[in-house]
This record gives structure tokens, sequence and C-alpha cells, in this order.
């Protein structure tokens, strides 16, 4: 099995450490991983400020660069969800939808095809799980409060299985974090009121570490939190998973 | 009212809104615990995603036959003794609505239960033709008597403390100064509102559902205000948009135990109200009004958002709604089913509205009728920046954007220039006019990209 390594685009440049700790451990598994490396970027960013008809460029890149693999894993579930319902392609549309069919979130690629079981790491710290939307509510990595459906959580169910590990219960284990995309900037206000309401709930639950499956949503709170000059960290779930801490 | 001319967007409105923040915290903790009383509701219900599936299915099958079900219930209606009028936009249903009034004389009507109308702008058109309109529902009065437009299509006066509630009673129905005792004020209004009933002789009420094979219609409310104005009065109007139809009797099974778990928590409202023709001697009308709908039904990306019953589960588990009030979308229905209906009735001055949602979902699955109200902002915006109402500056932007993206080599180089930067000379970044930075700090640059790690520490796989 060969597995194509797709990190977004501001993964790649600003936070290289949650991709490596991805890389290493689709590796662990025993997973054959390539990083393509003419990859940029999902389109997201266009498509959902309005302007799908500016995508093609990174969609056709994305066609070019994956098609070839048994499965694409990417440690976001906004940027997988995207691709899942929007990639189209002018030169090789059925390349696309296959590639639809087979991208992965990380946590998702890790419960549901990996099926991990074990993992050998260690993270003695209270953490706080964030739901970012498009995972949890998109891509169903865990049972949303709106539905009447039985409990689950692919996120949770991997962090249980860290050493030391205290997952703390919130308030609002499902409210989205006011990021959003470009509404970060354009909707300023009300973006960064929700970010402080995420925060103020996991510090007064005693969280040490904020973490969740996208980087976006914790890049925002990261923002606020330093700007708070608070002390608790954001790390993506792939971090954790990966973590050797003594 | 709000929204005539060029006004401020919903960002900016609810930039104002966020000014004071103990009141945002306010206005989302009252919506959050009824989301939570909806939570408790629906979970009670084993199922309550059939039920959802059903509402919706009987929705679509509704809207795919609706030019028949209208003429029988048309039909059935003038057979029960009902005079059924046809509104094609907003104008026509409020000179119908006149023509009533003047042909009785009437120049004082009471009126519940109908966000139509707040569409429609019934009030001040009525106004304008010297005729006073009283609304009935309570928060609808307070909205009313505060000269505001509602900010919930289900509590219009969530915005409003009870102080400040107090503060209204105080000035336009004489309660003492100070007074913010929910039992005094509502009795307050009981008594004003009682001789409002007494006296009219029209009232006006909105319809929760139409039922085809019977020609009745239902409102439902819980102040039971709706049955005191239609039952005092000599002539009942009922208004609706074509779209509340649905097909059977039977049918409202499925949507009353929907409706009001979706709305407020509750299993059902008070009253379930049916009217089905007029008493002996006196007069009852429907409006049947299109203003648009017929044109969203031929818009196929969009045409689902006519099963809306009007619950407000949206607004109320919306995290941005919660934080920016209703009165920041500019619209009679606002929040998120707001934000997909007002582009249809007006693009150019609702062109904010599918922007102002973090597309996360909430909404479409707490839907009673499962509409999918975030995959139809996301359609929204493509059609809104399309038919040109976006700001130049952003669209210049998009496409340098998409240019760096789209090519490999000159994204490694911005990658690169723009870390450097950051670390070199942060204030390029770190200053006023970049709105990430006013109330958070920029992500810190590390020195290497993930790619040029990779370079580094494992074999290529270039092509």
């Amino acid at each position: 099995m060969t597995v194509g390594l797709f990190i977004p685009c501001y993964v790649d440049q600003f936070y290289p450490k949650a991709a490596i700790a991805t890389l290493e451990l689709l590796e662990k598994a025993g997973v054959q991983v390539e990083f393509p490396a003419r990859q940029t970027c999902c389109g997201q960013p266009m498509a959902n400020s309005g302007f799908e008809h500016l995508t093609s460029g990174c969609n056709e890149l994305l066609v070019e660069n994956f098609a070839q693999y048994d499965y694409i894993v990417s440690p976001s579930g906004s940027c997988v969800l995207h691709v899942k319902e929007h990639l189209h392609s002018h030169k090789q549309e059925a390349q696309a939808q296959n590639i639809r069919g087979k991208v992965y979130e990380l946590v998702e690629f890790l419960t549901d095809v990996l099926k991990v079981e074990s993992l050998n790491a260690r993270f003695p710290h209270k953490v706080g799980l964030h739901q970012s939307c498009h995972g949890q509510r998109g891509l169903r990595l865990s049972q949303m409060t709106e539905r009447v459906e039985p409990p689950f959580s692919k996120p949770e169910q991997l962090l249980n299985l860290v050493q030391g590990l205290e997952l703390i219960p919130l308030s609002r284990k499902d409210e989205c974090c006011g990021f959003g995309g470009t509404f970060c900037v354009t909707e300023e206000a009300v973006s960064v009121k929700m970010g402080k309401d995420r925060i103020t709930d996991h510090l007064q639950h005693g969280a040490e570490v904020i973490t969740g499956s996208d980087m976006s949503c914790l890049m925002h709170l990261e923002g606020i939190l330093r700007r708070q000059k608070s002390n608790v960290k954001v790390m993506h779930i792939a971090e954790i998973l990966n973590a050797q801490e003594a | 009212m709000m929204g005539a001319g060029k006004t401020r967007d919903h960002s900016a409105l609810a930039d104002v809104f966020n000014q004071d923040e103990p009141r945002v915290n306010w206005h989302d903790e009252t919506l959050w615990f009824i989301r939570q009383k909806r939570d408790k509701a629906a979970f009670a219900i084993p199922d309550w995603e059939l039920l959802r599936e059903t509402a919706s299915q009987i929705k679509a099958h509704t809207l795919s036959h609706l030019s028949q079900y209208l003429q029988e219930f048309e039909k059935n209606a003038q057979a029960n003794g009902i005079t059924v009028h046809w509104a094609a936009d907003a104008q026509e249903h409020n000179e119908i609505v006149f023509s009533i009034l003047q042909k009785h004389g009437v120049d004082r009507m009471v009126k519940s239960k109908s966000m139509l109308t707040e569409e429609c702008h019934l009030n001040d058109y009525l106004a304008r033709h010297g005729i006073e309109v009283i609304d009935s529902d309570l928060g609808e009065r307070i909205v009313q008597l505060a000269q505001e437009p509602p900010s919930h299509i289900v509590l219009p006066c969530i915005h409003k403390k009870k102080e400040e509630i107090g503060e209204i009673f105080h000035e336009h129905l004489g309660t003492e100064a100070g007074m913010s005792d929910p039992q005094v004020l509502t009795e307050t209004a009981r008594q004003h509102l009682r001789e409002t009933f007494l006296t009219r002789r029209a009232a006006l009420t909105g319809v929760n559902f139409a039922v085809a094979e019977t020609g009745e219609f239902v409102v439902c409310t819980n102040e039971g205000n709706a049955d005191m104005g239609a039952h005092l009065a000599d002539v009942h109007i009922a208004s609706m948009g074509i779209e509340k139809l649905i097909p059977r009797r039977e049918h409202l099974g499925v949507f009353l135990r929907l409706l009001t778990r979706s709305a407020t928590g509750q299993p059902i409202t008070t009253y379930s109200s049916h009217f089905r023709k007029p008493r002996p001697g006196h007069e009852m009308h429907v409006v049947l009004v299109d203003n648009g709908r017929s044109v969203q039904l031929g818009r196929e990306d969009f045409r689902n958002s006519l099963k809306c019953i009007r619950c407000g589960a949206c607004m109320n588990t919306c995290p941005v709604y919660r934080r920016s009030g209703g009165h920041s979308y500019k619209s009679a229905v606002a929040g998120p089913i707001g934000s997909i209906l007002a582009p249809n009735l007006d693009m150019k001055k609702h062109a904010d509205l599918p922007f102002a949602s973090t597309l996360c979902g909430s909404c479409t699955n707490v839907c009673p009728v499962k509409i999918d109200i975030h995959d139809q902002l996301y359609k929204w915006r493509q059609v809104v920046v399309q038919e040109g109402h976006v700001d130049a500056k952003k669209a210049a932007g998009m496409k340098a954007m998409a240019a760096v993206l789209s090519s490999p080599a000159t994204f490694k180089l911005a990658g690169k220039a723009g870390r450097l930067f950051m670390r070199r000379v942060p204030l390029l970044v770190n200053n006023s006019f970049n709105p990430w930075y006013k109330q958070r700090e920029m992500p810190q640059p590390p020195n290497e990209s993930f790619r040029e790690w990779y370079r580094k520490n494992r074999k290529q796989h270039d092509q």
C-alpha cells in the first residue's frame, strides 16, 4: 500500500511539525508514504469565498500529484472534505472522481483503514479536544450533538490509546471555533469572539493542551491564546499520537 | 425599519454588537439554553431522525406538486366558505389585506403569528393608509412598541433583557418605573391586549400549515392570542406563503411533533388551532403569497429552502447568529435560513449574508426538515460572486492567491519569502491593517517548511 501524503498549504508553511508527525505516524504503522513535491493546495480558500471558478489550477495539480496512489491521506478534515465534495478536473475527470473516493483524513485513515488498536505513544497532560466542524460533521469523525444517534468519536478512540493522556470534558463539545477560512478576517469580531469562547471552555476545564485534527482551527485558537499570553499550547492530534514524552 | 438604501453589512453590524461583550455572552447563553432544550426534546424521541427524513420527503413531494396542491387547497377552502386570494408579491399581498379592511370600514386590526407580514412590511404599508395594527404576540408587541423589527422568527424580542422590556412598558403601558418582574409585565400586556381583542373587528394571523385535502389551516401558538383575535373579530385574514402547504391532514402529525421540539424544546405548542370555515355571518380570507417563492422553486440548488417550517432551530444553534444578533442580518428572517432565503428576494442587498457563516454545518443537522443549509450558503457564495456582487479588492486578492497556488514553483518561493518577511520584518503583517492581528497573534513562521524538511530527510518523489 502506497499512500500519497497531502499536506495543506498553510501546514507546509507554518506547521511543519504537524506534517512530520503525520508522516512518522503513518510510517510507524508500516505504510509506505510519499510526499509528491509539486502539490500546493486543495483550493478551498478560493472556493469558500465564492471563487470556485478560480480553483481549476489547484484541482489539476491535485489530480496530477495524487492520482497514482492507493490512498491519499491528509492531516486536515477540512481540506479532505473539500476534495471529497468539490474536486473536478477538465483533463482527467475520472481520476478526480477516483481521488474523491480514496482521500482520507488522518484520524479516519488510522481508525477505519489501518484499524489501529494500539499506539506506542505517551503524553502525560490534560488535553482538550477541539472537534473541527468539517471533520466532525462533514466527514463524520464523531457523533454530533445535533443528531439523535449513538455516541462515537474516532479522535477520542485514538487519544485514549495514548499513555498518560487525560481528556478533559467540555461544556460545548462540538461548537465551531470561528475560524471559517476567510471568515476569520471578513467577520473578524464574531470569529474572535467564537474563538475566545472555545478557549474559555477549555481553560475552565483545565486543559494544558488543545488538540484537534485541523491545524487551521488550532492556528486561530493559538493566535488568541498567545495574545492572551496564555501558557496553554495547541498541538495537532498527529503530534500527540506520535509523542514519546517521558 | 432597517435595511433601506446602502447600509452596513453583517460584519460591520456584528462588530458593533460585539462591542458589549457581556451582552454578547448573555445573548449567546440565552439561545444556547434553548438549543439544549431542543436537544433534550429531540433525544427523547428515538425515531427523531426518521421523523426528520419523513418530514423532508413530504415537503419535497409537496414542492414538486405545488401547483396541484395549491389548486386542491383553493377548491376545498372555497367549498368550506373561505375566500382565497392570490398575491404575486408583497405589494399585492398588502393591497389585498387593505382592500378587505376597506370593504368593512375597519381602521384598526389585531395581528398574530406572522413573519410573512414582516417580510411584506405590512405594518408600514397599513400605517401609511391610516390603519393601526397591533401585534398581539407578547414578543412582537414588545418590539412593535420599541419600533424595532423582530430579531428572531420565533422569539422576536430575544435580544431584549427584561429590564429593557420593563422600561418600554413603563413608557408605553404605564407600569411602575424599574418594574421588570416578568409576571407583572406579562399581566400588564394581557390587560392591554384584552382591550384590543375586544374592540377589533378584523384579525390577521399567519399560517403554520395549510392542508390541501381539507382546505383548512393550522396556527400554532403558545399564548392563544391568534384564537382570541380570530374568534372575536368579524373578519379573519390568514396570510400564508405558498410553501406552507401539506397534502394531507395526517401529515400534520409529523410536523407538529417536529415543530415545537425544534423551536423551543416543548413537545407541542399550547394551541394548535385548526381553522376550517367562517362562523355564520363572519368572513374568513386566506391570502396565498408567492413573493419570490416560485423563483426559488425554479432554482434547483436552492429549491429545498422552501421546506422551511420556521422553527428557528438553525438560529438557536448558529454560533454566528448567537454572537451577532438577529438585527445584523437586516432581513425579516435572520440567521442561517434567512441567509439562504434573502438573496433570492434581493441578491444585491443581501449579498453579505451567505458569507455570515463559518459553514460549520450545525444548522443543517438541527433542521427538522433536513434543509442542506450550509451547502446552500456555499452555493449562494458562488452565485453572488458570479453575479458581480463582490468587492473588487477581494476579487483581485483571490485571483492573486489562485495564481500562486496554481504554480508549485511560485508557491514554494512565495512561502519562503513570506515566512522570511514575517520573521525579519514582522511589522509588515503585524499592523492595524491586518484584521487577523487585531485580536490574534500571527503564527510564528518556522525556519523551514515541511517540503524543505522532507527534501533533506526523505527520498524525493518529484515528477
